[in-house]
C-alpha cells in the first residue's frame, strides 16, 4: 500500500488533499495552479485571481482597480466588446470577475467540449493579455459608474458602509471608497498602467474544476499566463493602525430604518485565532436563525428583520461587522440590547452547550462547503490567493472541533475590543441613542 | 433583468458537442394517497441532500385586507409545534449541521434546509410536523409580525425602485391578487390578527396542496418510503374553492409618476401578454420568452446594444418575463436615462427596440446566440442540487411536470425569427400598457454632509 501511495505521490507532486483531491504546481511564467479534475458534468470553472485589489487604488482615483478589472471585457486585441461578448455568448460561456480591497478576478464558466472550451478559453486569454480599454467606451462606463454612485450613496445601507469603513480605516486603502469624484479623475492610462504593473503571473492564482485531464489544465493555465505583463513591485500597503478608541457616528436620513454598524479591524488571513473567532462568532451572531444576537434582537423583541455579526479576514486585518436595521423610533432600543448582547458574550463566553452547537453545525455542515464545483472553485480560489495550506479542507473540521471554551474568550478579547469600537447609525442622526 | 430560463435535458444539446459522460440528473416522482407529490432528484457527486417541501399557497390566493398573510405564515411556521418548541426547528436543523431558510411568493411557500444526506430522515420528520401540528399564538404573532414591517421597510420602503415596481403591478392589474405585494401593504401587516393566520394555515396547509422535492445523494425508494412514513401519515383535506379572478382585459395606457428618495429618475413599462397555459399550447410564450432574450439575455442584448452602448439613451436598460406562473404576467422594460436624457425618451427607445423587431424580425445570428445559452444553462444547472430542486418544484406548482422541463427547451429551440417578428407586433400597443415613472427626490443637501455628531463612545 505503501509503495502504491509514494507512486501516486510522484505521479502527481502536490495530490494533497484527502477531502478534495486538489493538484497544484506553477506554469512557466510563475503563477500558481490550483486544479480539481471534476468529470460528472461537461463543464470547467475557471477563476484567476490578481493581486490587483482597491488597496492600490491611488488617493483621488479610488475604483481604479475596479473600472481595470470591469473593462478588460470592453475589447481585447482586434475585438470590440461586442465582438467579445459574442464570443463568450454563441459558446454558452459565463464570464465575471470584480474587484475588492485584496483581490481582482476573472472568471470564466464554460461547456468542456472541445470546440466551446476552445472559444471560451481563447477569449479570455484576450481580455487578460490584450486587453484594449478603448476610451469611448470608458468614458460611457464612467458615465454608468458615476450614475450608479450617485444613487448608492443616497441610500442609507450605503452610506454607513462607507461610514464605517472611515471610522475603521481613515486614510487607509481599506477606508477609501469610490466617489463620482474620483472616478472621473480615472484616465485610460491610468487603467493600462494599473493592467500593466498588477496583472502579472507571478502574483496571479489560476484555479480550475471540471471535466477536463490534468495535461488540458496544464496547457490551459499556461496560455492564460503565458503573456500577461511582466508587472512591476506594488505599491506598499500601509499597516492597518489599530484602534485604541472607536468612535460614535450619527447620520440623519429621511429613511424608515436605522441602519447601525458596529465593528473595528479585527483579524488578517493566517490568525492563529481564526477558529476560534470563527466558532465564537456562530454564537453570538454568525448562525442563522440561532445566534444570540438573532435571538436577542429579532426573536424576543422584533426590533430587526436582518441582523448579524461576522468576520472578514483580508490581507490585513479586516473588519468584525455587527449589522441591524430597525424602525427609526427604534434606534435606541436596539442599540442597547446589541450592546448589551455583545458585553454579556465579551465578559462570560458562550455556554459549553452553545460551544458544542456551534461545532456540531459547522462540522456537521461541511460537506456543504464543498458539495459543488462552484463552491469548490472559490476554496480553490481563497487557498491560492490568502496561501493557505494545500490541507486547509482537510484539516478545518478538525481544527474546528478543537477549539477550547478559553481560546474563544481570549480571541474575543484580542480581537473585539469593546474601547475600539466604532458605532455608525444612519437615519435617526438625533443625539444619544442610550 | 433576465428571463426566465427553461432547463432541457442532454439528447438536445448542439450537435457540436460531444460528452464523454452522459448522465443527467434521474428522476422519480410518486404521489402519496394523501395526494402529495413526492419528487427525487439524484446527484451522487457529493454526500448532501437538498429538502424542499412546497405548498401551493402564495399571495396570489390572499385576499384584500389580509394581504402579506402568506409570508407572515411562513415565518410563523418556525415558531413552534405541538412537540417542537418555538425556535427549536432551527436549532435542532442547525445541531445536524444544516442550513435552511424558507420563502414566499405570488405562487408559492416553500421551506428548504440542506444537509448531509444521513440527517434527512430527521427534517421530514420536523417538516411534516409542522405542516400539520403548528402553533400560532397570539404571543409569538406579535413579535414576529414586527420583524416581518422591518422586512417591508428594508425591502421596500426605503427602496425607490422596489416603490416603483410595487406601484406597477397593483396598476397593471385591477382584479387579480397578484397586483398586492407578496409582503403585504403596510397597513394589512399592521391590522393582522394570529387569527387571520389560522385561517391560513387551516386553508392550505395540506398535504394534498404540498409538495415534496429531495434532490442530491439519496435513493428514490427510501426517500419514497421515508415520505410514506412522515408526510404520508398527515389527512389530506379539502381546500377552499379558488376563484379564478381573471384580470379583464386592459382597455387603455396606464400612466403614473411616483415619487420617491431617490437620486436618479427611472421608467418601468408593463406589457399584458399571455403566460405559457400548456406545453403544447401556442407557440405565443416560447416567442415571447425569446423576445425578451434576444432584447436582454446576455451583454449583445438588443438593449444594452442599442440603447445603452449605441443611442446612450439609457445607463441602464432591462427586458424580463416569466412565462411559467399561476396567475397573469407582464412583458417589462425598464431603464435609467443616461445624462441629458429623459424618461420619456428612454420609453421610447424601448418601445422602439420592439417596434424595430416587429418591422425587421430578428438575425439568425442572434437566435443562435440566444439559444446557446439556453442550451449550455442547462448543463451548468446540475451544478447546483438546490437550483435543480427550485426548478423542478417551480414548474410543478404552476401546474407543469418536472419532466415538462425537456419538453418546453425543445419548444424554446424551435422557435424562429418570424414568430419573434410576429408576438413582437401583435403585443405591445399601447392600450396593454402601464408605465411607472419615478421622479426622484434627492436628499437635501446636508443629509450627507452636514448633520453627522462625531462622539467617541465612553
Amino acid at each position: 500500500m505503501l509503495a502504491i501511495a509514494t507512486f501516486v505521490a510522484a505521479l502527481w507532486p502536490s495530490l494533497a488533499s484527502a477531502v478534495l483531491p486538489i493538484e497544484h504546481w506553477k506554469t512557466a511564467a510563475g503563477a500558481r495552479v490550483y486544479f480539481v479534475h471534476a468529470p460528472s458534468i461537461p463543464m470547467l470553472d475557471i477563476s484567476i485571481g490578481l493581486d490587483a485589489g482597491g488597496r492600490y487604488d491611488p488617493v483621488g482615483k479610488e475604483g481604479l482597480a475596479s473600472m481595470t478589472n470591469a473593462m478588460l471585457a470592453k475589447g481585447a486585441g482586434d475585438l470590440d466588446e461586442s465582438a467579445m461578448a459574442e464570443r463568450f455568448a454563441m459558446v454558452g460561456a459565463e464570464h465575471g470577475g470584480g474587484a475588492g480591497d485584496d483581490r481582482a478576478s476573472v472568471t470564466l464558466r464554460t461547456l468542456s467540449s472541445p470546440a466551446e472550451l476552445e472559444t471560451a478559453v481563447s477569449t479570455l486569454q484576450l481580455m487578460l493579455t490584450r486587453p484594449s480599454f478603448p476610451q469611448t467606451v470608458l468614458k460611457r462606463e464612467k458615465e454608468r459608474a458615476v450614475q450608479g454612485l450617485r444613487e448608492a450613496q443616497a441610500k442609507p445601507g450605503n452610506i454607513a458602509r462607507r461610514a464605517f469603513n472611515q471610522a475603521l480605516y481613515g486614510a487607509h486603502p481599506y477606508g477609501r471608497d469610490s466617489t463620482p469624484a474620483s472616478v472621473e479623475a480615472v484616465g485610460r492610462e491610468d487603467l493600462v498602467a494599473f493592467w500593466r504593473d498588477n496583472y502579472t503571473a507571478s502574483r496571479a492564482v489560476v484555479a480550475m474544476i471540471g471535466a477536463i485531464t490534468r495535461e488540458q489544465a496544464a496547457q490551459i493555465a499556461e496560455r492564460l499566463t503565458a503573456n500577461l505583463p511582466a508587472g512591476s513591485a506594488p505599491p506598499a500597503v500601509p499597516e492597518v493602525a489599530r484602534i485604541e478608541q472607536g468612535r460614535e457616528q450619527r447620520i440623519e436620513h429621511p429613511s424608515t430604518q436605522s441602519h447601525i454598524l458596529i465593528g473595528l479591524p479585527a483579524i488578517a488571513w493566517g490568525d492563529s485565532d481564526q477558529f476560534a473567532l470563527l466558532v465564537g462568532n456562530y454564537v453570538l451572531g454568525g448562525g442563522g436563525f440561532v445566534s444570540r444576537l438573532y435571538d436577542e434582537v429579532r426573536e424576543k423583541r422584533g426590533l430587526a428583520y436582518s441582523v448579524y455579526s461576522y468576520f472578514s479576514p483580508s490581507l490585513q486585518p479586516g473588519p468584525f461587522t455587527i449589522g441591524l436595521q430597525t424602525a427609526r423610533e427604534q434606534t435606541g432600543t436596539a442599540l442597547q440590547v446589541v450592546r448589551d448582547t455583545l458585553e454579556r458574550f465579551l465578559t462570560a463566553g458562550p455556554t459549553e452547550q452553545e460551544l458544542a452547537a456551534a461545532k456540531a453545525n459547522l462540522v456537521g455542515g461541511f460537506a456543504l462547503r464543498i458539495d459543488s464545483n462552484r463552491k469548490i472553485l472559490d476554496y480553490l480560489s481563497l487557498i491560492g490567493f490568502y496561501g493557505l495550506p494545500l490541507d486547509y479542507l482537510d484539516r478545518w473540521p478538525e481544527r474546528v472541533s478543537a477549539v477550547t471554551m478559553q481560546q474563544v474568550q481570549e480571541a474575543f478579547k484580542r480581537h473585539v475590543r469593546p474601547q475600539a469600537l466604532s458605532t455608525i447609525v444612519v437615519g435617526d442622526g438625533k443625539a444619544p441613542g442610550k | 433583468m433576465h428571463p426566465f430560463r427553461i432547463p432541457g435535458s442532454f439528447a438536445l444539446m448542439l450537435a457540436t458537442l460531444v460528452f464523454a459522460s452522459a448522465v443527467s440528473a434521474q428522476t422519480s416522482e410518486r404521489l402519496l394517497a394523501n395526494g402529495m407529490k413526492v419528487i427525487v432528484i439524484e446527484d451522487h457527486r457529493a454526500p448532501t441532500v437538498a429538502h424542499m417541501a412546497w405548498y401551493r399557497a402564495g399571495s396570489i390566493d390572499e385576499v384584500n385586507g389580509k394581504t402579506g398573510v402568506a409570508h407572515v405564515l411562513e415565518h410563523l411556521m418556525f415558531k413552534g409545534t405541538k412537540a417542537v418548541g418555538p425556535g427549536e426547528f432551527s436549532r435542532q436543523v442547525a445541531a445536524l449541521g444544516g442550513r435552511e431558510n424558507a420563502f414566499t411568493s405570488r405562487d408559492y411557500t416553500g421551506y428548504y434546509q440542506q444537509l448531509h444526506k444521513s440527517h434527512l430522515a430527521k427534517v421530514m420528520e420536523l417538516e411534516s410536523d409542522r405542516m400539520t401540528n403548528l402553533e400560532l399564538t397570539a404571543e409569538e404573532f406579535s413579535r414576529e409580525i414586527k420583524v416581518v414591517m422591518e422586512e417591508r421597510r428594508l425591502r421596500t420602503e426605503d427602496q425607490a425602485s422596489s416603490l416603483v415596481y410595487e406601484q406597477l403591478m397593483a396598476a397593471a392589474f385591477i382584479a387579480s391578487p397578484v397586483r398586492s405585494p407578496v409582503v403585504g401593504w403596510m397597513n394589512d401587516l399592521q391590522s393582522m390578527r394570529v387569527e387571520d393566520t389560522r385561517e391560513w394555515y387551516r386553508n392550505w396547509y395540506a398535504p394534498n396542496n404540498a409538495l415534496l422535492v429531495v434532490a442530491g445523494d439519496v435513493d428514490p425508494k427510501q426517500v419514497f418510503d421515508l415520505a410514506d412514513k412522515t408526510y404520508g401519515r398527515v389527512p389530506s383535506r379539502a381546500l377552499p374553492a379558488r376563484k379564478p379572478q381573471i384580470e379583464p382585459a386592459q382597455r387603455g395606457v396606464r400612466r403614473l409618476r411616483i415619487k420617491a428618495p431617490a437620486e436618479n429618475p427611472s421608467v418601468l413599462m408593463g406589457f399584458r401578454v399571455p403566460k405559457l397555459e400548456a406545453v403544447d399550447a401556442s407557440d405565443d410564450a416560447y416567442a415571447l420568452e425569446l423576445l425578451s432574450a434576444v432584447l436582454d439575455l446576455d451583454e449583445n442584448g438588443r438593449l444594452t446594444r442599442s440603447v445603452v452602448r449605441g443611442s446612450r439613451v439609457a445607463n441602464r436598460a432591462g427586458a424580463g418575463y416569466d412565462m411559467v406562473a399561476r396567475g397573469p404576467v407582464l412583458f417589462l422594460l425598464s431603464g435609467t436615462p443616461a445624462q441629458g436624457k429623459s424618461t420619456e425618451d428612454v420609453e421610447a427607445a424601448l418601445r422602439g427596440e420592439i417596434a424595430r423587431i416587429a418591422r425587421d424580425g430578428v438575425g439568425e445570428d442572434e437566435l443562435r446566440r440566444v439559444k446557446a445559452q439556453y442550451v449550455a444553462s442547462r448543463v451548468y444547472k446540475r451544478d447546483s442540487v438546490f437550483g435543480q430542486a427550485m426548478e423542478a418544484a417551480g414548474l410543478e406548482i404552476s401546474g407543469f411536470s418536472h419532466a415538462d422541463a425537456d419538453a418546453i427547451l425543445e419548444r424554446i429551440r424551435k422557435v424562429n425569427a418570424r414568430q419573434i417578428q410576429d408576438v413582437a407586433g401583435r403585443y405591445f400597443d399601447e392600450d396593454s400598457l402601464t408605465v411607472v415613472t419615478l421622479d426622484p427626490q434627492p436628499l437635501p443637501k446636508d443629509a450627507n454632509a452636514g448633520k453627522a455628531t462625531l462622539r467617541t463612545r465612553h
